[in-house]
C-alpha cells in the first residue's frame, strides 16, 4: 500500500465511520474494512476506478468531488473524511476543507509538497517547473491546479481556525518520517499527511 | 433468430403460468378474486433456494426477458443483453424469475383476459394496480416457487421502482436491490407525456371506451401515437441525430405529408409493431401505475424515511443522456439511501442512448453490473 495510505490506516480508530473522497480503486477502504472493521464509503469520479471498488464490494458513489459532499452528505455524518493526493486538483481546496469538516468530525488530507527539495532544485537552479515522482505531470498537462507547500497548508489551517492534530511527512523511498523530515518537513517531505479538526471540537 | 443459438443465450425458453385462488387486496380498494401470473425462469434453483433473482419489467416489458420461444423467433427477450450464461445476470449461478405484471397483456390477468366466472373481457374494468400491488403479487409467486427470499431484485425504469418497493415492503425478502434508470416518483413533465399517450389512445374512435375487444375493434392509431411519443422520450437528441440525422427515405423531399425523413419512417414502424404486440388498456393502466408511484408520499414526502426500514444493499445506476428519468432522479434515491444510513453504490454511466440505455450492452455499464453481481454471488 502507498506510504501515505499506510500512515492514514494507522491513524484511524477501529470501528469508526469514514468517507474517502477521491477513493480511487478503493485500496484504503478495502484495507480498513478488512483490518479494522471500519464502515466506509467512497466518492470517485472515474468509472473505471468505480468498477474496481464495486468488484471488491466497496460502497462507492460516482460524483465530482467539487460538489459531491454538498450534494450527498449532511453535517457530522462521519468520524473521518479522508482525501489523499487529490487536494491539489480541486477547484477550491479551501472550500473543500471546510466541507470535509462539516461532514466529518475530523479530516485527513495528504498532498504532494511543492517545496520538496527536488522540486526546489528544478525551479530554483534550472528554472523549470518541477517534475518529480510525486508530481509526474508537465505544467501543460497537469490536473494539479492548486499546488501548495507544507507551510501554505498550515497557513490555511491557521486562517480557518483549524486545529492540526497530527502531521507526518514521507518521501517515496521512506514509509516513515526520517529525522531530516521531522526537522525540516517543508524541505524533505515529499508527501505531507495531516489529521485535523475544528478548534474547540 | 440466428441459425445457431448464441452460447451466451439461455436458449429456448417457455412461459409458464400459475393460477392464484387467494384474493388479492389492491391499493385502490378493490379486490382481485383470483388471477393468473405468467412467468419464465432461467437457470437452476439451488438446494437451499438461496440463488433466486427477480427481474422486474418496465412499461412495455413482459415475462419474456431472455432467450427465444422458438427457433423461428425473430428477437430474443427484452433483456438478452444482461441475462444469460456469463452475462451480468449469470444463469449459471442464479435462478432468474421474470413475470408479467398484473394488468399486463402477455398471459397474466389483465384487461385482455376474461373476468373470472364470465365470458367477458376485463377491458377497462380491470382495476388500476400500483407498484405495491405488483410487489405483493410477486411475493406470492416467490412463495409459490418455493423461494424463501430473493438474493437480488433487479429492474430498470418502472422495474427499478418495483425494486425500491420490494426493499420497503419486504425488507427481509431481498438481499440486494439493483435500481437502474429509475426515479423516486414521476415529474410533472413525465406525467404530462403519459397523459398525452393516454389521450391519444382514448380519443381513437376504435377505442370504444375501452370495450374494443368485445366490439372487435382495435384503437390502432391511438396506441401507435402513444408509442411514437414514448419512443421519442426514450431516446436522446444525440442518439436520434446519430441514428437518423435528416436523412431522407427516398433521397428527395416529397412536398407532402407522407414520410420524408428516416426518423418518421422509423417511428411509424415502431408504432405499428407495437400495436401488434401490446394492448391499449394495458398501456393506459401501466402509465397510471407509473404516475402513482411515490413511496415517500406516506412518509411526509421524505424518501429517506420511506426507505428507513430497508435492509438490502443497493446498487443504483443511471445514464447521462437519459432525460425521461434523468441522473438527477437517481441521485435523489442515492441521497435518501445515504441519509437513511443504507449501504449503496451509485454510478452514472456515460451513454448517449437516452432512457433506453439500460437495455444496451454499454461496456462500463456491463462491467459495473457484472462486478456487482459477482459480489451478490458471495451472498448465495
Amino acid at each position: 500500500m502507498r506510504a501515505d495510505l499506510a500512515i492514514i490506516a494507522e491513524w484511524i480508530k477501529p470501528g469508526s465511520s469514514i468517507l474517502d473522497i477521491g477513493c480511487g480503486d478503493g485500496t484504503l477502504l478495502k484495507f480498513l474494512r478488512d483490518n479494522s472493521e471500519v464502515k466506509g464509503i467512497g466518492l470517485e469520479i472515474d468509472v473505471q476506478e468505480i468498477e474496481s471498488c464495486v468488484r471488491d464490494g466497496i460502497s462507492v458513489i460516482q460524483a465530482d468531488l467539487n460538489d459531491g459532499l454538498e450534494q450527498y452528505f449532511s453535517d457530522n455524518s462521519f468520524d473521518y473524511v479522508i482525501m489523499s493526493q487529490t487536494l491539489q486538483a480541486m477547484d477550491r481546496p479551501d472550500i473543500l476543507v471546510d466541507e470535509m469538516l462539516r461532514v466529518g468530525k475530523q479530516g485527513i488530507i495528504t498532498f504532494p509538497n511543492m517545496a520538496y527539495w527536488k522540486g526546489r532544485l528544478q525551479l530554483g537552479i534550472r528554472g523549470v517547473m518541477p517534475v518529480t515522482r510525486g508530481l509526474p505531470n508537465h505544467w501543460f498537462d497537469t490536473p494539479n491546479i492548486h499546488l501548495c507547500t507544507v507551510n501554505d497548508f498550515e497557513a490555511l489551517c491557521k486562517q480557518k481556525n483549524i486545529n492540526i492534530l497530527e502531521r507526518t511527512v514521507v518521501d517515496h523511498t521512506h514509509s516513515k518520517s526520517t529525522l531530516p523530515m521531522r526537522l525540516f518537513p517543508n524541505l524533505f517531505g515529499e508527501i505531507a499527511i495531516y489529521r485535523f479538526c475544528r478548534n474547540g471540537v | 433468430m440466428p441459425d445457431i443459438l448464441p452460447t451466451d443465450s439461455v436458449g429456448i425458453v417457455e412461459s409458464k403460468s400459475i393460477h392464484f385462488e387467494q384474493p388479492l387486496q389492491l391499493e385502490c380498494g378493490k379486490t382481485l378474486p383470483e388471477y393468473d401470473i405468467a412467468y419464465e425462469t432461467y437457470g437452476e434453483l439451488n438446494d437451499s433456494g438461496s440463488n433466486a433473482v427477480l427481474i422486474c419489467h418496465a412499461l412495455s416489458g413482459d415475462q419474456h426477458a431472455a432467450g427465444y420461444h422458438s427457433m423461428e423467433d425473430r428477437k430474443p427477450g427484452w433483456w438478452e443483453s444482461c441475462i444469460g450464461p456469463g452475462k451480468p445476470i449469470d444463469t449459471k449461478r442464479f435462478f432468474v424469475v421474470s413475470m408479467n405484471n398484473l394488468g399486463g397483456c402477455k398471459g397474466s390477468s389483465g384487461p385482455n383476459t376474461k373476468r373470472p366466472g364470465t365470458d367477458k373481457y376485463w377491458g377497462p374494468d380491470f382495476p388500476i394496480v400500483t407498484v405495491r400491488d405488483w410487489v405483493n403479487s410477486q411475493q406470492r409467486l416467490m412463495r409459490e416457487l418455493g423461494i424463501e427470499h430473493w438474493l437480488a431484485v433487479i429492474g430498470g425504469s418502472l422495474g427499478g421502482m418495483q425494486v425500491m418497493q420490494w426493499s420497503i415492503d419486504y425488507p427481509d425478502s431481498i438481499r440486494h436491490a439493483i435500481v437502474i434508470a429509475a426515479s423516486p416518483k414521476l415529474t410533472a413533465q413525465n406525467i404530462a407525456f403519459n397523459e398525452v399517450a393516454r389521450q391519444s389512445i382514448m380519443s381513437d374512435p376504435e377505442f370504444n371506451h375501452g370495450h374494443y375487444l368485445e366490439k372487435n375493434t382495435i384503437p390502432r392509431r391511438g396506441l401507435m401515437l402513444a408509442r411514437m411519443l414514448g419512443h421519442i422520450t426514450y431516446l436522446s437528441d444525440d442518439s436520434m441525430r446519430e441514428k437518423f440525422g435528416r436523412e431522407l427515405r427516398e433521397g428527395r423531399l416529397n412536398f407532402g405529408f407522407d414520410v420524408d425523413f428516416q426518423v418518421e419512417s422509423y417511428l411509424r414502424y415502431q408504432g405499428h409493431a407495437f400495436v401488434d404486440r401490446f394492448d391499449a388498456n394495458t398501456y393506459l393502466l401501466m402509465t397510471k401505475t407509473l404516475d402513482y408511484f411515490d413511496p415517500a408520499r406516506d412518509h411526509g414526502d421524505d424518501l429517506a424515511t420511506a426507505m428507513s426500514g430497508a435492509t438490502a444493499k443497493f446498487m443504483v445506476i443511471s445514464f447521462t443522456s437519459d432525460w425521461r428519468f434523468s441522473p438527477q432522479r437517481s441521485r435523489e434515491i442515492v441521497k435518501a439511501l445515504i441519509k437513511a444510513g443504507k449501504r449503496v453504490s451509485y454510478v452514472e454511466i456515460e451513454a448517449q442512448h437516452g432512457h433506453d440505455a439500460f437495455l444496451m450492452p454499454i461496456p462500463h455499464y456491463m462491467n459495473v453490473f457484472h462486478n456487482y453481481m459477482q459480489t451478490v454471488c458471495r451472498d448465495i
